[in-house]
């Protein structure tokens, strides 16, 4: 493999990784809150057992998306440097605002929280989490912002003189509607992935028989947002799909591999096709549903869905010779597995809600397996999405600016790139099998029995400390 | 504002950036170095780890505040340092990420149900601190001195490799950084604790800051007579950061920690000051292509994203000082060993691991 091949493994390697954290950060920092809020306004003290017990969850999760994060933002000038001069002057301020907006309230609120039960009035204590979890959200909004200029450039100009691309409106950059679309389908999917991970624990414990009476409210709290998100996650990669027809249309045509420009295009569940990808020998489909979900209609002129051939024509005659495909068949499978893995969570969000109507309490050995792997099905589903997102925008890595090969570092050798991606990808292996020890160790601690809280007078004169590192 | 005025704005902004990053992440590293050596038993190195605690990852956002912040408004000088840079910057990510996630794991498990656990995360906090206090020295010596930069395809590329970097000057420097952050760190024990760690901290920040004294003063002269560009204003400061440092020892030994602190955390700004002073109007030099060399000028983004982020620095800011100097109130009480409950106990053991 050469320095290109490592160094967009690495990338993708170290962003997968990163991003298994960060719907679960988005979605659990907030239904802490809500969580949190429900005891501040009830006094209920099985809204502060769940809140403790969650949050205990989360931060194991955070600690590990926090430091991978850091890789993220070396790693464009570090694996990248051509496409970060190319873009740099509108890439960087979406990240550095990024960086002063949003991970400093992240991180110092966090750190209020976590060490602030006992030193903060209780108000002020709950305001901190709220104001992390809001945190998380414009951290993924400006991330967001700065990838869908990768999908769709807007509001710049090249430069004639240096080559280089140069912002000329940030707004557009902040609201161009991929943007903005892109962003309420992540954070629906967040709430999605964290309101079945809250579920698949929730109800783990109920068949334990620990701390049912909360764990009862929080499956249900769990499932109605991973209910509700799910809907969202519907509509709005409905509208996001739509929007990329427009703009990326190659990338549709690869997620339902649409070689030949056609109306009333079918929707195939499953295809066996050639290797490569390029031909198709069997398929089971729905007559049109791709047309429609591409354009609206269903048959007719309007239901025209542009094929891969049509469009490699069409570039090469924009662009010049080369191959304008993503590799189809991972982007067809991966735009499936997003869907049916989605669906599929929000399908388990019901049938936990449905076992234990009533104060029904499931015994059998196989729910409970379902409940302790369940968070793992939108997880990699979300994933999935991504994986399509970035790999169906190949071969650019900015669409129709600048080319995946001509982003890499010039001066990066297969070597160096190769040895960084070896070292993250141990380090990384390594955190991972630790992370999910502690985490099934603190399910199966489960909630406290008991919450002991000292008011911030006494804590300020010198007593124990009720949490320490 | 002119493209030249908002680019020289931009250069002291990233220099305040980094001025926090010492100041804040330079006594977390010092503190991690320390661990090892102040914390005797379990409930010592505890109330050490707590002590960073709450502030520790806020601190750190310092560092992806000055990478974002030379990202947007000058791209050329952050794609050549980082790609340059590779091996060096790998090394202090991996460090980063040991050490981070070391503070939030280390106390999960206890010393009975688990008894490697905590003698491994403290390896990991002291190899992460002590390799970037060491490297980020070792980085700004070399951007400072220059390195070997040449043209290629129009882009001003770093030919050399991770042992060009490794010179004596810059390895100097590298003890410089380390020395500083771990007497800081040790200053800030010393305010932040009561007892035996406390009265550890404060010798050892003397006779440690003794040493970097030193060893300051003979990189702080290299760096003023062979790599200074702006000579008569870098003298100035250099002189600022011997009499805070002075300040600073001497508050320590009469036992005056709150002073000490302040001026500690002078210290680090104007190490800070006196590096960017002597690379103005460079960023970075190139050792062997003038040609080469990216400039406070030729590296700057466009007027219009300077601009914008003027705006976004100008407003944002003191917002992010206000809170952030609040945390440090709310957690402003001196920790000590007999604060922490059951210090052998980890939050993650299990009934019976704990019994066994």
């Amino acid at each position: 493999m050469n320095a290109l091949d490592l160094a967009r493994w690495q990338f993708g390697i170290t962003t997968v990784y990163h991003f298994l954290f960060v719907p679960l950060t988005i979605g659990t920092s907030m239904l802490t809150a809500v969580m949190q809020t429900a005891w501040f306004r009830t006094g209920d003290e099985k809204w502060l057992k769940a809140t403790k017990f969650f949050g205990k969850l989360f931060l194991i999760n955070f600690a590990l998306g926090v430091v991978t994060g850091i890789v993220q933002e070396f790693q464009f000038g570090m694996a990248w440097s051509d496409y970060s001069r190319f873009v740099g002057d509108i890439f960087g301020a979406p990240l550095a605002v990024e960086a002063l907006a949003s991970f400093f309230l992240e991180s110092t609120f966090l750190g209020l929280w976590i060490f602030g039960w006992d030193r903060l009035p209780r108000g002020l204590h709950l305001a901190t989490i709220w104001a992390a979890a809001f945190g998380t959200m414009l951290s993924a909004y400006f991330i967001l912002a700065a990838n869908s200029f990768m999908q769709h450039p807007d509001g710049y100009v090249i430069n004639p003189v240096t080559k280089r691309a140069e912002l000329t409106s940030f707004g557009a950059v902040l609201t161009q509607n991929t943007t903005v679309a892109t962003f309420a389908h992540v954070i629906s999917s967040a709430f999605l992935v964290s309101g079945v991970a809250i579920v698949g624990v929730s109800l783990w414990l109920i068949m334990k028989g620990k701390s049912v009476d909360a764990m009862r409210s929080t499956l249900k709290l769990g499932a109605i947002v991973a209910i509700v998100a799910g809907l969202l996650v519907m509509y709005t990669g409905d509208v996001q799909a739509k929007i990329m027809v427009k703009q990326q249309p190659m990338k549709m045509a690869a997620a339902e591999a649409v070689y030949k420009t056609a109306e009333n295009v079918p929707f195939s569940l499953v295809t066996v096709g050639s290797l490569d990808g390029s031909e198709a020998y069997w398929a089971l489909d729905i007559p049109g549903l791709t047309s429609f979900l591409a354009t609206g209609s269903w048959t007719g002129p309007e239901s025209t869905v542009q094929g891969i051939n049509d469009l490699q024509a069409e570039y090469e005659k924009k662009f010049g010779p080369g191959n304008y495909a993503p590799y189809v068949p991972l982007a067809f499978w991966a735009f499936r597995a997003m869907i049916g893995l989605g669906g599929l969570g929000v399908l388990f969000a019901i049938f936990a809600l449905w076992i234990t109507r009533k104060g029904r309490v499931p015994s059998k050995a196989w729910i409970r397996l379902m409940s302790s792997i369940a968070l793992l099905v939108p997880l990699v589903g979300i994933s999935a999405g991504w994986i399509f997102t970035e790999m169906g925008r190949q071969p650019w890595i900015v669409y129709g600016l600048m080319k995946t090969e001509n982003g890499v570092s010039p001066t990066m050798s297969s070597f160096t790139v190769g040895l960084s991606l070896v070292v993250f990808t141990l380090l990384y292996g390594a955190l991972a099998v630790i992370e999910v020890g502690l985490l099934v160790r603190a399910v199966k601690i489960g909630p406290p029995e008991t919450v002991e809280l000292m008011d911030a007078d006494d804590a300020n004169n010198g007593q124990t400390l009720t949490f320490s590192y | 504002m002119t493209h030249d005025q908002l680019a020289i704005i931009w250069f002291v902004l990233i220099a305040v950036l980094w001025c926090g990053y010492f100041v804040l992440e330079g006594f977390d590293f010092g503190v991690g170095i320390l661990l090892p050596f102040i914390g005797k038993n379990e409930a010592e190195r505890r109330t050490v780890v707590s002590t960073l605690g709450p502030v520790w990852d806020g601190n750190e956002v310092w560092l992806l505040t000055a990478g974002g912040a030379t990202f947007a408004a000058f791209s050329l000088w952050y794609a050549t340092l980082f790609s340059g840079f590779y091996l060096a910057l790998l090394l202090i990510l991996v460090a980063l990420i040991i050490r981070g996630v070391a503070f939030e794991f280390r106390s999960k498990r206890g010393t009975a149900a688990a008894p490697n656990w905590r003698r491994n995360w403290d390896a990991a906090i002291f190899v992460g601190s002590f390799l970037p206090a060491l490297l980020w020295g070792v980085a700004f010596a070399n951007i400072v001195a220059g390195v070997p930069l040449e043209m290629q395809n129009g882009n001003s590329e770093f030919t050399g490799n991770l042992f060009t970097l490794l010179n004596p000057y810059a390895l100097l420097g590298g003890l410089v950084t380390l020395g500083l952050f771990t007497t800081h760190g040790a200053i800030f024990l010393a305010l932040k604790t009561e007892g035996d760690i406390r009265t550890r901290a404060n010798k050892l920040a003397g006779q440690i800051g003794l040493v970097t004294a030193v060893l300051a003063v003979a990189f702080g002269l290299w760096t003023q007579l062979a790599h200074s560009n702006n000579t008569a204003a870098s003298v100035v400061v250099l002189v600022l950061v011997v009499l805070a440092w002075v300040g600073a020892l001497g508050a320590n030994r009469m036992g005056r920690e709150g002073w000490a602190f302040i001026a500690s955390a002078a210290t680090m700004v104007f190490v800070v000051v006196f590096l960017f002073t002597c690379l103005y109007p460079n960023v970075m030099p190139s050792s062997t292509n003038a040609d080469a060399t990216l400039t406070v000028q030729n590296a700057a983004n466009s007027q219009y994203t300077l601009t914008i982020m003027t705006w976004v620095a100008v407003i944002l800011t003191p917002v992010v000082l206000v809170y952030q100097s609040w945390t440090y109130w709310v957690f402003r009480r001196r920790l000590s060993p007999s604060q922490i409950p059951d210090p052998e106990h980890g939050s993650l053991d299990l009934p019976h691991e704990v019994s066994a």
